[in-house]
């Protein structure tokens, strides 16, 4: 795929001049060609990124010690770039380099995924500034001002005579002793609008409509800015999506990464046929997260199930092993059991259950449902017992049900919390931890079938076996040649004018 | 007749008279249209109407002058209050897509309630006021307007007294109507000091060093603290009072650092003046050696004396306010605009009620008034408009309409501005510009 511009200035040596630092402010699309199988490994290893980022934040403080640490292992583990300081004659190695561009691309690809829906957009601006200040953070003072003239951000730095002028105000407004460093650090001014955090706090001094900022603070104004800037860029970004789905190839793709779960393909079953259908009830109660869970015992009360159910069901009970004639077993026996007889199900249902396994229509092997998809899509109305309970269920409620699964008051509290900050696959994973009697479950939760399978390793039980790392998912578009730029011409072009008119 | 005597029950009876001949409404259009540089910008604008029983309508709007001027004589309002600015007319707003209808911008206000002070003033309580505790609010306004227009850069500022017990503060730059909530809430936080209610003893905790901003604070407060706080108020007088200021020390000053349990102050000496140079002396002390409390007589001063607001009036976009000029239905008082320049003089109970003003209209004219009515050169001004403003020049009212005339000329010059800017050269007037997109 191409992101065009309609005038590229000829630059010496494009490479350096693109990537100058190992921090970006995505002010400017990538250029080049990729291969759809590049495209997508990019975008899942920058989701895996983020996913990182959003659990270190909630069970780390962020910035503290073991805070950078996990986020900095990510970084190495994926091939993100994460050092500052690296020798002058590798900055241009491919190493590097290849780094640098996977951080500009796949940020890019992730701004088509995660622009559609203001839960979308809110998740992805908030891991990518959390993303950003970590690494902002680690630039010298200089490395910052260079960075800084580099974009463009032109915080006006006040100058010797002025700051000698003001200098006893500057230290009153300072804190935490920073005081002392007045006369050797730089100051900026930036309008009070760009440094709420600061005037709100009368963390800095304020004069005539301007925050006077030691460059020590100024990450706070660069956020705020790269927040404006990124949610701005969405909006645009999800005006010009529907030119970008008139791809056939790029559609799919694009909305199973803002489905997506980061892993394992859990279509893809090696424990098929090893579980038989008496197994499902002690399961249920021991390894199924909440919302399978909740969908079973809906299932075994009303012997029936709505569609949303038996989608979300149905496809999780293929990926823990079930096979076609194991599952048509299962909901047959359970239905005859209401009001549906024999025949009408043979004639209502069974037709949808081999749909799913791939035997009828398009012959589509569904994939199981990721949480994202499960908190995001078709929420749960009236009579539906599907959706994730986290999400979808109202605080008491889920109260009351983590009272009756014995969870304990003060889990129950932190599972609420969690909730509360609408992190329901924390909420999932506090569930998982607490349920399993583990402190951590060194895990991130990203998938129904994956709680299933941890449950499994953690009670000792046959899932050792499939947690070996299938292979990353490539949908079935990935054989194909790279993308014709003009699917995406008008969508860059959008992007392009909007980032060079200012 | 004076101000005093006002009936709320001749209310109905005053206002058909007041909306007719006295409320000044050419300087209140001009105020709200902002010299037309924004289209729309008056006609987008709700007004509320409070009616008699406390009937509130509200999402009224008005496409000119003479509209709104046929609107308010037709309903004769007990209240007005203004609110936003809409993407929308008000009126239409059930006829507008939902969620299409926003409040896009207002005047960046602020709220000022005498009633907030309860627990530092001993003269009064609630909704009454007197002159002792007036001086609260003048404290008020010289701190804020001050911070507003230095620390903010903001230049034009309506302070405008309730009509009952309190102040508001109207911000009019172009730059404080297009202010986010974010923004709003920002600058009532930074504006903020004393925080915590019944429960909290110690509202005002000082960080060390101490703010530029809260410095110039404690320069007004220190000019009013002596006849306001120890004269007026006594708050080094009785037991009671003494307790509460007591109650704000760090116990090792309290007890002189002697074995005594009997505070410093229950000693002999009784003038306030001296009784506070104890204290004071004790902080100066202080001040070299521990760190915590370090600025306690600072911090009781603010907890007496800072300007306490409603932070949610000032947040929001779509928050209504009096409006100036509305009447307040139980004081009968008129909502007048404040001269700072005479900020000290100004008398809450000096200000003219809607039967004074009504009555001063039914004296006699003199000859000599008719001579200094300007003779306008506009000659689209009707006869009713010429004749209204001879009315409400022969009453009280007078002065308070030059403040807002007044006021109204340096937001010309600034609209005049904004209109030069729109017409090309802007580049060189422009603000500059921080970001890249
Ligand atoms: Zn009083």
């Amino acid at each position: 795929m191409q992101f065009p511009v309609r005038q590229r200035r000829l630059i010496a040596n494009p490479k350096t001049e693109l990537y100058v630092h190992f921090l970006q402010f995505y002010g400017q699309p990538p250029l080049e060609n990729i291969s759809l199988s590049e495209f997508e490994t990019f975008a899942v290893d920058r989701l895996k990124l983020l996913k990182t980022v959003e659990n270190s934040g909630v069970s780390q403080v962020k910035g503290s010690e073991p805070y950078q640490k996990k986020l900095d292992k990510e970084f190495s583990n994926l091939n993100f770039p994460n050092k500052p300081d690296i020798k002058e004659e590798d900055k241009d190695g491919p190493n590097e380099y290849e780094k640098r561009r996977k951080d500009h691309i796949s940020h890019f690809i992730l701004r088509l995924a995660y622009c559609q829906t203001e839960d979308l957009r809110r998740w992805f601006i908030q891991q990518e500034v959390d993303l950003f200040r970590h690494r902002f953070n680690r630039l010298t003072s200089v490395q910052k001002s260079s960075f800084l003239k580099h974009n463009n951000l032109h915080y006006e730095t006040v100058g010797l005579v002025e700051k000698t002028a003001l200098t006893d105000k500057l230290v009153q407004s300072s804190y935490a002793g920073s005081g002392s460093k007045v006369d050797t650090q730089d100051y900026y001014k930036v309008p009070f609008q760009d440094a709420l955090d600061l005037v709100r706090n009368r963390k800095a001094y304020l004069k005539a409509g301007y925050v006077y900022i030691p460059q020590q603070d100024i990450v706070i104004t660069v956020l705020n800015d790269f927040r404006t800037q990124l949610s701005k860029a969405l909006a645009l970004t999800a005006r010009s999506l529907p030119t970008v789905l008139s791809d056939e190839r790029l559609q799919p793709l694009l909305s199973h990464l803002s489905h997506a779960y980061v892993g394992q393909d859990y279509s893809i079953q090696k424990n098929m046929g090893k579980i038989s259908l008496e197994q499902i009830d002690p399961l249920s109660g021991k390894s199924f997260p909440l919302c399978m869970r909740g969908l079973h015992q809906a299932l075994r009360e009303n012997h029936h199930l709505r569609h949303g159910g038996r989608m979300q069901y149905g496809l999780f009970l293929k990926g823990i092993g079930l096979t076609l004639e194991q599952a048509l077993q299962f909901w047959r026996s359970e239905f005859t059991k209401g009001k549906v007889d024999m025949d009408k199900f043979d004639k209502q249902y069974a037709y949808s259950i081999r749909h799913n396994f791939g035997k009828e229509g398009k012959r589509t092997d569904y994939t199981p449902y990721s949480c994202l998809k499960v908190i995001l899509s078709n929420a749960p109305s009236q009579g539906d017992h599907h959706g994730c309970p986290f999400r979808h269920s109202d605080a008491e409620l889920l109260k009351q049900k983590l009272q009756s699964y014995k969870v304990s008051p003060s889990g129950i509290a932190q599972i609420l919390d969690l909730v509360k900050g609408m992190h329901y696959q924390l909420a999932c994973q506090k569930y998982f931890e607490l349920t399993h009697n583990i402190e951590d479950s060194g895990f991130s939760l990203n998938h129904p079938n994956q709680y299933f399978l941890e449950s499994q390793r953690v009670l000792g039980g046959g899932g050792k076996e499939a947690k070996a790392e299938p292979p990353q998912r490539a949908p079935d578009v990935a054989a194909k040649p790279p993308l014709d730029p003009p699917a995406l011409a008008e969508m860059a072009e959008d992007l392009d004018a909007y980032f060079q008119d200012g | 007749m004076t101000s005093a005597d006002y009936e709320p029950a001749s209310l109905p009876d005053l206002l058909p008279l007041y909306y007719r001949r006295l409320f000044p409404f050419s300087q209140y259009y001009r105020w709200l249209n902002y010299g037309g540089v924004q289209k729309n910008y008056f006609q987008h604008r709700e007004f509320s109407f409070t009616l008699k029983d406390d009937i509130y309508v509200r999402y009224q709007s008005f496409n000119t002058q003479n509209e709104l001027e046929k609107e308010m004589q037709k309903m004769n309002p007990y209240k007005i209050d203004i609110g936003a600015v809409y993407s929308h007319r008000p009126n239409q707003h059930n006829t507008v897509k939902s969620g299409t209808f926003q409040a896009l911008e207002k005047e960046l206000v602020f709220d000022i309630d005498m009633t907030d002070y309860d627990d530092v003033r001993s003269c009064c309580s609630a909704a009454d006021i007197c002159p002792k505790c007036w001086t609260l609010m003048t404290i008020a306004i010289r701190i804020l307007d001050r911070a507003l227009r230095e620390d903010f850069g903001f230049r034009h500022l309506l302070w405008v007294y309730s009509g009952r017990r309190g102040v508001h503060c109207w911000v009019c730059d172009e730059a404080a109507r297009k202010l986010s909530v974010a923004a709003r809430s920002a600058i009532a936080e930074y504006l903020s000091l004393v925080k915590g209610g019944d429960e909290t003893v110690r509202k005002v905790v000082l960080s060390d060093p101490i703010h530029p901003s809260i410095r110039d604070a404690l320069k007004v407060v220190e000019r009013y603290f002596p006849q306001y706080a120890l004269h007026d108020q006594a708050v080094l007088g009785l037991k009671e009072s003494v307790d509460k200021v007591l109650a704000l020390v760090p116990e090792d000053i309290l007890y002189g650092g002697t074995d005594s349990r009997e505070p410093l102050l229950y000693s002999s000496e009784k003038n306030p003046e001296k009784r506070w140079g104890l204290l004071r002396g004790c902080a100066t002390t202080k001040q070299g050696t521990l760190k915590k409390g370090q600025h306690f007589e600072k911090e009781i001063m603010l907890q007496y004396c800072y300007p306490r607001l409603d932070v949610n009036v000032s947040k929001g976009v779509n928050h209504l306010l009096k409006s100036p000029f509305s009447v307040h239905p139980k004081t009968g008082r008129i909502s007048v605009p404040i001269d700072l320049r005479q900020l000290d003089k100004f008398d809450p109970f000096d200000v003219p009620t809607i039967s004074l003003i009504c009555a001063e209209l039914d004296r006699p004219r003199v000859g000599e008034e008719e001579e200094q009515v300007p003779k306008e050169k506009d000659s689209d001004i009707d006869a009713a408009e010429r004749r209204r403003i001879r009315d409400y020049k022969r009453t009280s009212l007078a002065k308070y309409v030059k403040v807002l005339d007044q006021f109204l000329d340096g937001v010309a010059l600034s609209n005049r501005g904004e209109l030069l800017k729109k017409s090309g050269g802007f580049e060189t007037k422009m603000k500059p510009c921080f970001y890249n997109y």
